[in-house]
């Protein structure tokens, strides 16, 4: 196969594009996606400081490259969540690049600071782990960010991590879900912005993108996410994707443009799985660790508490508030 | 050739030369669902590979919420 821009001999074929590139030319195709993501949907306004939540894994630490050489300022966000080696690898990783690369990395261990570990939470609620550790990591993402002062928090989602939520809210009708799958959520009192700027590159992409920036990233699945139902929708949706090549982006994208909006105003709606933020129910600061939430106390803390209840009182210090308000820069 | 694969980590020995998507095939792998590794490059789906190389399939899936 050769590159479809310069006629060069093709490291990578992507199907649903119907095309191949050399190594330069699919970096530069990665970089123009990730421009267009941001462009079209207006996720980081010129000179803003970006806080990029990172994992070790492929995607994060694409994304924080990719921001890099497209010109932004993004720092970088680590939270050690107890996951045994699996932790201990992959903050290696992070910290390698971080130094490497010279770029700012912030760090957050919820066992040392906030007295509970992914494992143990999951133990205590007798539910899935990536529920407690998918609630700790976004509560945190946005403490950070507040804390700082950046106003907006970067995730490495992708498109098949997209299609794979999308088909997982469709197959339930979750309409307030729906409402809420956006790749930007703006900021609202309390929130930063939230984007997903790798919304048009797929898994392999980014995999492919690692390898021929020589990122070195945590290849080792998380242990815990065994069982995963979106890894059962990623499967289902590659395998649409051999037959029709396509199908995943005609999926996501089609709901983007022309279905997203007819489930907005159900975003906070009782029952209908809408989430707190934005608009929909009113917003108080949490009592046990100030951040918004519409109940008296977070959801993050009420997570502590339980496992702290289950386990015995555990080393945590009593944090301080945090700002209620999403700083203007 | 010798393939590593991964999760759980392993070797298998396969004989060339054969495309990558014949590899793919036989290995009863998704070509959407891998990345195929020879040496510190990629390579696409009609390359062919021989005895000599040392080939590693990469998959690409994670799972979790996030
Ligand atoms: S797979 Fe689940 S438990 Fe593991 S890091 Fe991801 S969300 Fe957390
Ligand atoms: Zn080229
Ligand atoms: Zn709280």
């Amino acid at each position: 196969m050769k590159c479809r821009r310069c006629r060069e001999p093709a490291v990578i074929d992507i199907r649903r594009h119907n095309a191949a590139f050399c190594r330069d030319c699919f970096l530069h195709h990665c970089r123009e996606q990730v421009r267009r993501a941001i462009d079209e949907h207006r996720m980081i306004e010129p000179g803003e400081r970006v806080l990029v939540a990172v994992s070790g894994g492929k995607d994060s630490l694409a994304l924080w490259h990719l921001l890099g050489a497209l010109g932004h300022e993004a720092d970088g966000l680590y939270i050690g969540l107890g996951i045994d080696e699996y932790s201990e690898e992959s903050a290696a990783l992070v910290r390698t690049f971080a130094t490497g690369r010279g770029l700012k990395l912030h760090e957050v261990d919820l066992a040392a600071e906030w007295g509970f570990d992914v494992p143990t939470a999951a133990r205590t609620t007798r539910r899935a782990p990536c529920g407690s550790c998918g609630l700790s990591k976004r509560h945190l993402f946005n403490r950070v960010a507040l804390t700082h002062g950046y106003p907006v928090v970067a995730t490495g989602h992708n498109l098949d991590d997209e299609a794979a939520v999308l088909l997982g809210n469709v197959l339930r009708w979750e309409t307030g879900y729906l409402a809420r799958q956006y790749p930007v959520l703006p900021a609202s009192d309390g929130f930063a912005r939230k984007v997903k700027p790798l919304i048009r590159l797929g898994e392999r992409e980014m995999a492919a993108y690692c390898v021929l920036e020589g990122i070195d990233y945590q290849v080792e699945e998380c242990p815990m996410a065994a069982g995963n139902r979106h890894l059962g929708y990623k499967e289902v949706l590659n395998a649409l994707e051999d037959r029709s090549p396509g199908a995943k982006a005609a999926f996501l994208f089609g709901f983007l443009d022309r279905g997203h909006d007819l489930f907005a105003g159900l975003a906070g709606i009782a029952g209908t799985g809408g989430g707190a933020s934005g608009e929909g129910p009113v917003l108080a600061p949490c009592a046990s660790c100030g951040s918004p939430t519409t109940g008296e106390v977070c959801a993050f803390c009420r997570l502590r508490e339980r496992v702290r209840d289950d386990t015995g009182p555990a080393p945590g210090p009593e944090p301080a508030s945090a700002p209620s308000q999403t700083p203007r820069p | 050739m010798k393939v590593l694969l991964r999760n759980p980590r392993r070797e298998v020995e396969v004989t060339g030369p054969v495309t990558v998507l014949a590899l793919l095939a036989r290995l009863n792998l998704n070509p959407e669902s891998v990345l195929v590794i020879r040496g510190d490059t990629i390579v696409t789906r009609d390359a062919r590979l021989t005895d000599d190389d040392t080939i590693e399939i990469r998959p690409v899936i994670s799972g979790g919420s996030r």
